[in-house]
């Protein structure tokens, strides 16, 4: 964050104001209470506040006459009505006379953070604007985006300048090129990010699951939906939301998506209430959707509407000179993940690994230094280590690793996930089989 | 050696607990001690609001942490609420010794879908580490996924991670001299 935004909280309550605090303090914001308006009056003479967040029914002066002093100093300064049901009027009251927003308590955690987050989008949006023109911004949140090459840095330098725009984009990429981390990074450097990014991998759920997964639901909308719930789309208010796997999506949800695509509005499933949603989309596809647009298996509206800017991941091996920094970096990541100390690669192993085609691209090669750190000598990566023998039988991936991973799963699935049995059917200890689980990352079924 | 210690209040799955235990430890690298507290909880029970007071059901644990303890995380089963907020799933002291973390909002079956266990430690993995992650003076992050963006609901805890992105654990390097292992 550029700037540290500043508030002042003023209510007479201790136990608001202490709330308040803790609550702000751990999103990053500096924090300063005052117990009554003359004090928060006084502290605003010698001190600018972007936000002030005031209780509206106090002892002494009251937050409706504070405003008004407020705006009588002549600051920049936002301010925000907190109020009971009982004084509602009074808030609407305290909008006309410009206030930014007003929030009635107790609030819900999602509609305060998202009220300061707003208000704090809109300083930041004034002191950027001023600081934007001459300034080169460093990209925030790349650590783990990994290359030197011409094709990686075209890439970023994509993702800078797309970033300050609103503009829908689609990541194009081979699988296992990353591009949800492309998605992160957009994000992060957009001024969405104090929103948040939402991901939607639109591949592993059926029609209806997505649709309620995007749109939300309403109570009784289908058997088991006993409660309203939130839709992707309205989480990703303000924020990005990052649609994977778009190619996937059936025809009647490209008419949906188009839809609210073009309005930014939708009603939940089974509900009749139109609700609106400020998000940007981020979509991403291995699949060539220009191709599919011309065999007719994906709408060319919706095509155009997604693709305004395309950013294509380059595949690793048009990029044989990040090999060396990826190895790098996944060694440091696995060994310390592991309590290992950083080994090394064999001068052969790494010239092996740069000639290699990788069809599964940097995740392959991620999985590859994995295994070799495991089955390997514990000093040095030999190109033994590593599965590269394509031409002999495609089935390096046949290891003992992997007929684990099935077998454990197969055993789980038939136990209906009870670890107990589970475990007493493998033969090993509980703790192994968490362990196991977490290694292998497997899932129960829902 | 720093020890964290999470106190149950009320019953807990025993597997889902174990497994906490096991992971909390094997994430952070600390030893993690597992105590059952005894309180009243009707004390902490507001009856027009039907549910339990946060604030000062942290002083409780905080009064109770062992004295030999880094951390102190207690956790309940039931709906948490601050004067202010309508409820919080945890909260934590920022750079301090103790906080607590709920399950009863995390469960599917509160918002009316079907149970899920694993989807259910998940969420209350993320939220115990987030709240740790408050005590080792942490704030809430921008960098998806990390474990340290705040969450409202839990779908919001669904999109996350239970680990600490690169830049929080520099901070953590550097500010609590606390190195952790990869995820
Ligand atoms: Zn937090
Ligand atoms: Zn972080």
């Amino acid at each position: 964050m550029s700037k540290q935004i500043s508030l002042l909280i003023v209510d007479d309550e201790e136990s608001v104001r202490d709330s308040l605090y803790n609550w702000f303090i751990e999103d990053g914001y500096f924090v300063e209470c005052a117990e009554d308006a003359k004090t928060a009056l006084s502290m605003l003479e010698n001190k600018h506040f972007d936000i002030i967040l005031t209780d509206i029914k106090m002892p002494g002066m009251d937050g409706m006459e504070m405003h008004r002093r407020i705006k009588a100093l002549n600051t920049k300064s936002i301010v925000i009505i907190m109020t009971a049901f009982a004084t509602v009027d009074t808030a609407v009251q305290a909008l006309k006379d410009g206030a930014f927003d007003y929030v009635t308590k107790p609030f819900d955690p999602d509609e305060l953070t998202h009220l300061i987050k707003n208000a704090a989008k809109q300083i930041t949006l004034e002191a950027e604007n001023v600081a934007l023109k001459e300034k080169f911004v460093d990209l925030e949140n790349v650590d783990d985006i990994i290359g030197n090459s011409e094709p990686m840095k075209q890439v970023l330098r994509e993702v800078m300048s797309v970033a300050q725009s609103n503009s829908s984009v689609v990541i194009t990429g081979e699988s296992g090129t990353g591009k949800e981390l492309i998605a992160r990074a957009i994000h992060s450097n957009s001024q969405r990010k104090f929103f948040p990014l939402v991901s939607v991998h639109c591949g592993a759920l059926s029609e209806s699951l997505l649709e309620s997964e995007l749109f939300g639901h309403e109570k009784g909308a289908f058997t088991g939906a006993m409660y309203n719930r939130k839709g992707r789309f309205e989480m990703a208010d303000g924020g990005t939301i990052f649609l994977d796997e778009i190619a996937t999506i059936s025809p009647k949800m490209q008419i949906e998506l188009l839809r609210v695509l073009e309005t930014k509005k939708f009603v939940r499933v089974g509900g009749n209430k139109e609700i609106s949603s400020d998000f940007r989309v981020i979509c991403a596809t291995n699949r060539d959707l220009k191709s599919m647009v011309e065999k007719g298996t994906f709408r060319e509206d919706l095509y155009y509407r997604l693709n305004v800017v395309n950013i294509n991941i380059p595949p690793l091996r048009e990029r044989p000179d990040d090999i060396p920094l990826l190895v790098d970096f996944f060694i440091k990541k696995y060994c310390t993940a592991m309590n290992k100390a950083n080994i090394s690669i064999e001068e052969n192993a790494l010239k092996k690994l740069k000639e290699f085609d990788f069809p599964g691209n940097v995740r392959e090669l991620e999985n590859m230094i994995e295994r070799a750190i495991v089955i390997g000598d514990g000093k040095k990566i030999r190109s033994s280590d590593l599965p590269l023998a394509k031409d002999a039988f495609d089935s390096s991936y046949e290891s003992l690793e992997d007929l684990e991973k099935v077998h454990i799963l197969q055993i789980l699935n038939k136990y209906g996930w009870n670890i107990s049995q589970s475990a007493k059917a493998l033969k090993v200890d509980r703790v192994t089989l968490y362990n196991k689980i977490k290694k292998y990352d497997l899932k129960q079924p829902e | 050696m720093q020890t964290i210690t999470l106190i149950t209040y009320g019953k807990f799955d025993t597997e889902l607990l174990e497994r906490m235990l096991s992971e909390i430890a094997s994430d952070l690298g600390m030893p993690v001690k597992h105590l059952q507290g005894h309180i009243d909880m009707s004390e902490f029970y507001d009856a027009g609001r039907r549910q339990y007071d946060a604030n000062r059901l942290i002083t409780v644990v905080d009064a109770s942490r062992p004295k030999d303890t880094f951390k102190t995380m207690g956790l309940f089963d039931v709906d948490l609420y601050i004067p202010i907020l309508t409820y919080i799933f945890g909260q934590a002291y920022l750079n301090g010794r103790t906080g607590i973390a709920s399950l009863h909002r995390l469960k599917n079956e509160y918002y009316g879908m079907k149970p899920n266990k694993q989807l259910l430690f998940n969420r209350f993995k993320k939220e115990i580490i987030h709240e740790l992650g408050h005590t080792f003076g942490l704030k809430h992050c921008h960098h998806p996924p990390c474990v340290m963006l705040s969450s409202t609901y839990v779908e919001d805890i669904d999109q996350k991670e239970s680990h600490f992105c690169q830049q929080c654990r520099d901070e953590l390097r550097m500010n609590q001299q606390i190195i952790l292992r990869e995820f």
